[in-house]
């Protein structure tokens, strides 16, 4: 990967597979690449050598807006600053990934899911009215609202406090297995870590353990 | 200090102010421009002061001065001069053209100094004399308009002059801003030679005294209550009130263009420092965090816009002084004098107007930054108070508005401008929301079945507010380019083709009764079409329903003018073919009645059945208005505003106007005209029209620089808008490519956005041009403006056009980010 007109090498040697249903950690200090690894992961950003394969599909032999288009069907995402977008209310934010799919009803879906996620008296609030533990629960239910096979979370309680950040993950859990998710979660948290079934060491780019 | 100047190096590097200070050099450079400009024309008129009038005291009549009056000049131990005005047509071999003619007694100017030169271009020098007899001096443009030079022989009515000297300054006439007919000056005791001051013709004649103090006011005690109707006096006190009129009124109007854009810039610099203070939100709470205190900040942003803002003021500063050079040049014909070097507190003015921009629209959201939680640094949520927009608003408001009323010297001027333009922008608004509110309606949505564009309508949705600030402001922009372009035209075309193309060129007056046969043998003889010669009676108004008339009845300045001067009044049987009864009925001719223009009824508040009373020499007449007449001013034909049966005016002196074509080639039948009956005034039409056109298009041209100026505020407003969401949207696109939306996705409901929002703008300053088009037409031009199907296609188009543009260009932006990349950005 090229940065600031250099090459910089961030992974290298990286050979994961993870099966369905699985929990998986990746755990490492900063700068180790574990963004990237997620990113990469997701196909928003390209290595400059080898594949990702999902369900058997190459990822990168596919351009950008099929990328995108598996995204949107079979990947959630997480993140750390949660993402939500600030023009939209709850209930919009979590029918985005539904209405870009084209879906007949992105709204029972959506509520649905609020509701799973404690919400359904927050439905028409917008972000900056709710708290950080409720902003992300938003995005979790927009993570799982299309029920994707995938579901990559970066650091996902990085911004909350502890309480609110062991609810998000008790949530995180559950909804994983109720609806058979596969999960790769970056974490800093070595509480967090154990309870995947594996964890994924990263130092300097490569595979630890 | 040290530290604001590092800030503001580094803010100007990453490209954070260069809107900002764009802003302000606009708003500066276009203010500063016409306080140049006005400056140098009232230092003008103040040194021009002393000389202006010509004498101490003029008195001025639109009929010659009684006997009495100018007798007592002297035994109150002044000097006095007198003087004639009139135009009329000045013949050299087959050269014509119309005149502006003062004749003079030859101690005129008492105050002040007649120049001369040799020949056009060469250097001139004072006359102790005004022109001898027998001889005339001619203004440079005449000179070349008649191609006579120095010693050649010039023809005035019946007489024929030598031409001995080019006259290049005059008192008065350097007062006299906006002149059309070039001067000749003569010899008064020359003007019964000509033959041209009879029955019918508009003359004024002048008295000017000049002498001691007490000697002027006992004169000035003395004529005061002898004054009749017309006449009047003027001194340096009342300082020629129509000519400071008239120029405080374009100065005015100059200034308040100017501050269109500099109200457009500060709605430019309240939406480029909100942005500034949303991408500085974090750099604030770091610094909060590393220990700066409230007041630190405030004072280090404070410090940093002071300086930008002092830098950017020198610099619009340095811009509207070049751009008043360029308005005094294209105004150089129509302002025929010297113009002094501009002072140095226009540019103070430019500074301070730079300084209360940047207070009334800068501050208020810049002290947002300093109230940013440290906690701001942990947790990005906190803290973003959105900038009190409401307040920063009223406080750019106010302070502007306060700025525009003083400029304006008039606070209902001020505040009808300043409301207007308010108005306008609320308007704009709200039917940009509501129009987008429509089309983003849930009704209208569920119809729609295609993803992509249920998605941009969603967007539109998403984005209302926002979107409508910007629809808003692009349909200012474009209403001024609009109007610069395609409104403008459009009146200089509905004024040109107001005319058929065999109207009259050539208008005939002064005709005395018996000249009307042998003048029609004349056209007869040449083979043209004897025109048809309508009789003209002058009067003056005295009463209406029998209570006394005057100007001081009368608040619009017009209706003044039309009440203090004769009117043109005519007798005929029956209603002349281009007109047209309104109101009332057609007069009965064996009755005292009156059938009178619309326009003028209205004006003066003539209503049917009124009885006025009209004077004509000393013999008074009254009759009842029956009918109201519409007529078109346009058709070259000869037109009264009061027509009688003639047995009413037909004991009263009269003369003869008409109205003929001469077609291209056959002008030399104008000087035979003018041979046979030296008397007659022959007025080319054409030519004045075209005169006044060319005055009217060094007018546009001059105010065009200053629409330059808000043109430019108007894009960067435009520019501001749509960068304003440019990061919202970067995030958004992130997100939504994350979810899984397609590159065609993203751009195409982005375009769908843009064009909607394009389309509404674009009609929105269609609509705008349009109804101030009608505006004009209806009162400036007086003609009928049809609706322009350019206007109507180009202002949508345009709309469009703008927005695809910026659609392309920012999906394009937005796309080629890496969403991994953004959203780690925006952490």
């Amino acid at each position: 990967m090229k940065s600031g007109g250099s090459d910089l090498v961030i992974l290298r040697d990286i050979d994961l597979e993870v099966t369905r249903g699985e929990a998986v950690a990746v755990v490492g200090a900063s700068g180790s690449g574990k963004s990237t690894l997620l990113a990469i992961l997701a196909g928003l950003d390209t290595p400059t050598a080898g594949s990702v394969q999902i369900d058997g599909q190459d990822i990168f032999a596919l351009d950008e807006d099929a990328r995108a288009e598996l995204r949107g069907r079979a990947v959630g995402f997480v993140f750390q600053s949660f993402q939500l977008l600030p023009a939209l209310s709850a209930l919009e934010n979590v029918m985005l990934p539904l209405e870009l799919s084209g879906a007949a009803d992105p709204e029972g879906p959506a509520r649905d899911i609020l509701k799973r996620v404690g919400l359904e008296e927050r439905l028409h609030h917008f972000p900056k009215h709710l708290s950080g533990g409720e902003q992300q629960r938003v995005a979790l239910a927009r993570a799982f609202v299309a029920r994707p096979g995938l579901l990559l979370a970066d650091e996902p309680t990085g911004s909350l406090d502890a309480d609110s950040g062991a609810a998000i993950i008790q949530l995180m859990f559950d909804m994983n297995r109720e609806y058979g998710t596969t999960l790769v979660m970056v974490t800093h948290d070595e509480i967090l870590a154990a309870r995947c079934q594996r964890a994924v060491r990263l130092t300097a780019g490569r595979i630890a353990a | 200090m040290r530290q604001a100047l590092r800030m503001l190096a580094r803010d100007w590097r990453a490209d954070e102010l260069r809107v900002l200070a764009a802003a302000l050099v606009i708003a500066v450079a276009s203010v500063t421009s016409v306080a140049f400009f006005a400056d140098r024309v009232s230092q003008a008129l103040a040194r021009d002061a002393h000389q202006l009038l010509g004498a101490d005291l003029v008195l001025l009549s639109d009929h010659p001065w009684q006997e009495e009056v100018s007798n007592k000049i002297a035994s109150f131990n002044l000097e006095k001069a007198a003087a004639v005005n009139f135009i009329s047509m000045a013949f050299a071999g087959e050269q014509n053209q119309l005149a502006g003619v003062k004749a003079v007694t030859e101690n005129y100017p008492l105050r002040g100094r007649l120049r001369t030169a040799p020949v056009p271009g060469a250097p001139d020098a004072v006359s102790e004399r005004g022109p001898a007899r027998g001889t005339v001096w001619l203004e440079e443009r005449l000179v070349s308009a008649l191609g006579a030079a120095v010693g050649s022989k010039v023809r005035l009515g019946g007489a024929e002059f030598e031409v001995a000297a080019v006259l290049t300054l005059e008192p008065e006439r350097s007062a006299n801003f906006f002149n059309i007919a070039p001067r000749l000056m003569m010899h008064l005791d020359d003007v019964p030679a000509t033959g041209l001051v009879q029955t019918g013709s508009r003359v004024w004649y002048y008295l000017y005294a000049a002498g001691t103090p007490d000697g002027l006011a006992s004169f000035k005690a003395y004529v005061q209550p002898r004054l009749e109707r017309g006449q009047r006096i003027d001194d340096l006190e009342s300082g020629r009130p129509e000519v400071r009129a008239s120029v405080e009124r374009a100065q005015r109007f100059l200034g308040l263009t100017a501050l269109l854009a500099a109200i457009l810039a500060g709605v430019a610099i309240a939406l480029g420092t909100r942005r500034f203070v949303e991408r500085h939100l974090d750099g604030c709470a770091v610094m909060r965090c590393l220990g700066a205190r409230q007041s630190r900040l405030l004072g280090l942003y404070a410090m940093e816009f002071a300086m930008l803002g002092v830098a950017a003021s020198a610099v619009g500063t340095v811009l509207g002084s070049a751009a008043q050079a360029a308005i005094a040049g294209a105004l150089g014909e129509v302002m025929r004098a010297d113009l002094p070097a501009p002072g140095a507190l226009p540019a103070l003015q430019g500074f301070l107007v730079g300084l209360v921009l940047l207070l009334g629209f800068a501050l208020p959201p810049l002290v947002q930054l300093k109230n940013v939680p440290a906690l701001r640094v942990i947790r990005r949520e906190t803290g973003t108070a959105s900038p009190a927009t409401v307040v920063t608003y009223v406080a750019g408001a106010v302070s502007l508005g306060s700025l525009l009323i003083w400029q304006a010297g008039d606070f209902r001027l001020g505040a009808t401008v300043v409301g207007g333009f308010a108005a306008a922008v609320v308007l704009f608004y709200m039917v940009a929301w509501a129009l987008l509110a429509l089309l983003t309606h849930r009704l209208v949505t569920r119809l729609v079945h295609n993803r992509m564009l249920r998605h941009g309508l969603a967007n539109l949705r998403r984005h209302a507010r926002g979107n409508a600030i910007q629809v808003a402001s692009l349909a200012l922009g474009l209403t001024a380019v609009l109007l610069l372009t395609f409104t403008r035209n459009d009146l200089v075309e509905a004024w040109r083709r107001s005319a058929p193309p065999d109207a009259p060129n050539r208008f005939l007056i002064g005709v005395q009764p018996e000249q009307v046969e042998p003048v029609k043998r004349f056209f007869a003889g040449e083979g043209i079409a004897a025109p048809e010669f309508y009789p003209m009676v002058r009067g003056r108004l005295t009463r209406v329903n029998g209570r006394p008339v005057s100007e001081a009845d009368y608040a619009e300045e017009r209706a003044k003018r039309l009440v203090e001067r004769e009117f043109n009044l005519s007798y005929m049987d029956s209603l002349p073919s281009h007109n047209a009864v309104a109101a009332g009925r057609w007069f009965d001719v064996e009755k005292n009645e009156l059938s009178v223009e619309e326009g003028i009824a209205q004006r003066l508040g003539w209503k049917l059945g009124d009885e006025l009373t009209f004077t004509v020499g000393g013999e008074s007449f009254s009759a009842q208005v029956t009918s109201l007449r519409k007529l078109r001013w346009d058709s070259m034909r000869v037109n009264f505003f009061v027509i009688a049966p003639p047995r009413v005016l037909q004991a009263f002196p009269a003369a003869f106007v008409s109205a003929f074509r001469i077609e291209p080639g056959r002008e030399s039948v104008l000087n035979r005209l003018s041979t046979t009956f030296p008397n007659l005034t022959i007025v080319d039409v054409a030519a004045a029209v075209r005169q006044a056109q060319g005055v009217v298009d060094q007018l546009v041209s001059a105010v065009q620089f200053i629409f330059l100026f808000t043109l430019g505020a108007g894009l960067l407003v435009l520019y501001t808008a749509l960068v304003a969401t440019e990061d919202e949207r970067r995030r958004e696109t992130a997100v939504m490519r994350v979810y899984g939306a397609s590159r065609a996705q993203v751009s195409g409901s982005q375009r769908l956005e843009f064009l909607a929002m394009g389309a509404i703008a674009g009609v929105l300053a269609t609509l705008g041009a349009a109804a101030i088009g009608q505006l004009l037409a209806r009162r400036v031009f007086e003609l009928d403006l049809p609706p322009s199907l350019g206007l109507w296609l180009a202002g949508p188009l345009a709309g469009l056009a703008l927005l695809s543009l910026n659609a392309w260009l920012s999906s394009r932006k937005v796309l080629r980010a890496s969403p991994a990349i953004t959203l780690r950005d925006s952490v």
